[in-house]
């Protein structure tokens, strides 16, 4: 239980009682419980974990984040199929990272063990592309396509982001659990096809903020030019207290 | 020297080690389970029985014993050259190696111990898994016959759960059949036992190398594809 | 190999066979004949072994044919061919027949150890014919193997799981292979009837022959195989070419026969060949 875990990282919000953070509705942000430093001393890089729903967007943001940062920060990407290496292919495919950036693990047909109980392949995986493409400023693991329970370990990583889209009806806010209640940033994508799905965007704000209290939510459409733009600006905001807490 | 086989007094370690989720890496491999389906040679609970019987006679008395041995205090590095001699396949000792190092990782936050220390430093990039075994088992106060326990349950385990997800098979028939082979694993430890004391006075030559030449095959083959649910 | 044919050369009952078997050990030594050549210093057969020179097929090296004098092993047998390639030399043994492993009188298991020594710079091919486990027999073989560093070694083992439409009879197998002293495979199969799981889906299956193929060259160490599932028909066998963790290449097969096993080994052995340069 995260509870048990005096934790040192700089947040943004205040802790919950107990009582609340057992029922999931204001809860503490992620803060791994990995160590942050390597091998060397120095500080290793912020990992940051993707999770949500199958077809959301997860590696659709992942290239969108890819793309506008990666001129000025190292990344690599852990990708973690439920089937196939498709998300890792896909990446390649559109040349969003050199292939040595990028590493598949598989699951077992299981994607939320790999990330949340038995996070030992993905923690290799992460610690190997530290070791193998020098040092990184960012990490992004994102997790097969899963159900709406699924959560990142903070063993594993330091923040996560639940991904749902519009196209799965306005209803998923309201309908919580842990992804959509407790993620470090909730991304509610694919606002362009809310017209043709007839999702309401402003009730998904207000159930999402009845389930998240003050965490932040994020609407973005990827198919836009900059649509990525509301993520980039907090993942920016994470890495700046990354850094800060280092120094 | 010889191998103490009565209980020792921390038996419950052996439930934590044993423990299908232990975050050690296991949940994402089939041991062959997802090959044979492929095959058609797996398909119902006889077949997964069948199956289940071939690989503890072979690769689960084979990691049995080498867990045995490192328990005992068999030299691992020695026992990690003999574990790949008993596994031509480079896929499955990639596998080997990959589970070993994500043992250590969870085994040093279990159980801290300066042998762990030593194996990882050694093999920074994994020993076999049965040789990390048999070290976290003797860590943790167990003895061989415990490490070999542990680790032909896991050869037997494995390939059944990876059985209920691949042919939605039903999971009580599933867990009858490793019911079933209880006493067989009973049997497979203490015949590891029995060798791994063998080698502790000659060396690793007497412990057993009983192949499976299926399996081997069918990890190749299952190595290639391109698109799979387990790591092997 | 033919599995009715020339084998029966060496199946008929052996007339003067003790109830308790036979014990017998043969021996060969090769070692360079100092005209770039290979003599054989020691070539004793014993009991069932007989050992002949025959004509060599490569230049330089020694062939030896093991003839079977009389069927063997049966049951109760101990046998075993000690056999030291010294540096320089080059040997080559093969056998006239297939060795058919038959039941013996007193229904106990038989032996056959096979023990190879191969010094630096001596090359060693072993590729005898199959070893067909008859219904009803029991052996154990086992064969070692010591390397000295830059050893060459091609070696092949058969085994078939009973004769044309016949039960199988057990047969335990054990091939240790040491390079300079370290393990490089060791390999076991326990087959037939007690044997547990041995026709199942993890071990054998269907199949009822199985062999393997190692080949043990230095230029493996700096450029090793690749990897390579050999093409087959699955209803007829399998079969793979894998690099060991040492500098050697191993092809392993299982099929219906040994006609097929040999087929594939054959396969794998030149890809292995090829992977040398
Ligand atoms: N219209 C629209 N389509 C999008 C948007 N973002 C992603 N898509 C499309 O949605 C589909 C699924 O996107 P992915 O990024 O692969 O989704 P994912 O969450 O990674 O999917 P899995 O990994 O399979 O769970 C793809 O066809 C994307 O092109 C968006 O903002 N608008
Ligand atoms: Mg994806």
């Amino acid at each position: 239980m995260h509870l048990d875990h005096p934790e040192t990282y700089p947040q943004r919000y205040s802790h919950p009682s107990p009582a609340t953070a057992l029922s999931g509705k204001h809860p503490a942000p992620t803060s791994s419980s990995a160590p942050t430093v390597r091998p060397d001393g120095t500080r290793r890089a912020l990992r940051i974990g993707l999770g949500g729903p199958v077809g959301s967007g997860k590696t659709a943001t992942v290239a969108a984040i890819c793309r506008q940062l990666r001129d000025e920060l190292s990344i690599a990407v852990v990708t973690n199929d439920i089937y196939t290496r498709e998300d890792a292919e896909f990446l390649l495919r559109n040349a969003v990272l050199p292939a040595e950036r990028i590493t598949a693990v598989e699951t077992g047909a299981c994607p939320h063990t790999a990330i949340r109980d038995d996070i030992s392949a993905n923690l290799e995986a992460v610690e190997d592309l530290e070791e193998t493409v020098g040092p990184l400023d960012l990490v992004l693991v994102e997790s097969g396509g899963d159900n709406l329970t699924a959560t990142f370990s903070k063993g594993l990583v330091d923040a996560q982001i639940f991904v749902i889209d519009v196209a799965g009806g306005d209803k998923i806010p309201r309908k919580g659990g842990p992804g959509v209640s407790t993620a470090d940033l909730l991304v509610v994508n694919k606002t362009d096809l809310a017209p043709l799905v007839g999702a309401d965007l402003g009730v998904m704000a207000r159930d999402a903020r009845t389930q998240r209290g003050e965490l932040p939510v994020a609407f973005t459409s990827l198919t836009e030019p900059d649509g990525i733009a509301p993520v980039i600006g907090w993942v920016r905001e994470r890495l700046a207290g990354w850094t800060a807490a280092a120094a | 020297m010889t191998i103490t086989t009565t209980a020792p007094a921390n038996r419950a370690a052996l439930l934590v080690l044993a423990d299908g989720r232990f975050p050690a890496g296991g949940h994402a491999h089939s041991g062959g389970a997802e090959a044979a389906v492929a095959a058609g040679r797996l398909y119902d609970a006889t077949s997964l029985e069948a199956f289940c019987r071939g690989r503890l006679d072979t690769a689960g008395l084979v990691a049995a014993a080498l867990a045995a041995a490192a328990a005992a205090g068999v030299d691992p590095l020695l026992l990690d050259e003999a574990a790949d001699a008993r596994t031509p396949s480079p896929a499955l000792r990639a596998t080997a190696r990959k589970l070993g190092r994500q043992m250590m990782r969870a085994a040093r936050a279990c159980w801290p111990s300066p042998v762990l220390d030593a194996l990882a430093a050694a093999r920074p990039r994994g020993a076999h898994q049965p040789v990390v075994l048999g070290v976290t088992a003797s860590a943790a106060g167990l003895g061989p016959l415990d490490a070999a326990h542990a680790a032909a349950y896991e050869a037997v385990s494995g390939p059944a759960t990876a059985a209920v997800r691949l042919l939605s098979l039903d999971p009580f028939d599933a867990t009858a059949v490793l019911a079933r082979l209880a006493p067989d694993l009973d049997r497979v430890a203490q015949q590891a036992v029995d060798s791994a004391r063998l080698a502790l006075d000659s060396d690793v030559d007497a412990l057993p190398a009983a192949s499976a030449p299926l399996l081997e095959i069918a990890a190749e083959r299952h190595a290639a594809w391109p698109v799979r649910l387990f790591a092997s | 190999m033919d599995r009715g044919g020339r084998m029966t050369a060496v199946v008929p009952t052996r007339a003067t066979a003790p109830a308790s078997g036979v014990r017998a050990a043969a021996r060969i030594v090769a070692a360079p004949d100092g005209r770039g050549g290979t003599a054989l210093p020691v070539l004793d057969g014993a009991g069932p072994l007989a050992l002949r020179r025959t004509r060599a097929v490569a230049p330089g090296t020694a062939q030896v044919t093991v003839v079977g004098a009389m069927s063997a092993p049966l049951g109760g047998d101990h046998l075993s061919l000690d056999t030291r390639v010294r540096t320089g030399a080059r040997l080559a043994v093969g056998s006239a027949a297939a060795t058919v492993s038959l039941p013996g009188r007193c229904g106990r298991s038989a032996t056959y150890d096979v023990r190879l020594t191969v010094d630096s710079d001596a090359e060693l091919c072993w590729l005898p014919e199959p070893l067909i486990a008859a219904a009803g027999s029991d052996l154990a073989m086992t064969t070692r193997v010591d390397l000295a560093e830059g050893a060459r070694l091609v070696l092949r083992e058969e085994l078939v799981l009973g004769r044309a439409g016949e039960r199988p009879g057990r047969l335990v197998s054990r091939l240790t292979v040491r390079l300079d002293g370290r393990a490089l495979l060791d390999q076991g199969l326990a087959l037939g009837p007690g044997a547990p799981g041995w026709s199942g889906p993890a071990v054998l299956d269907r199949y009822r022959a199985v062999g393997q193929l190692l080949v043990v060259e230095p230029r493996f160490r700096d450029r090793p195989c690749q990897v390579a599932v050999l093409p087959s028909d699955p209803a007829e066998g399998e079969a793979m070419l894998t690099p060991l963790a040492g500098p050697a290449a191993l092809v392993t097969a299982l099929a219906e026969d040994a006609l097929m096993v040999r087929r594939l080994l054959d396969a794998g052995r030149q890809a292995a060949a090829a992977a040398a340069g």
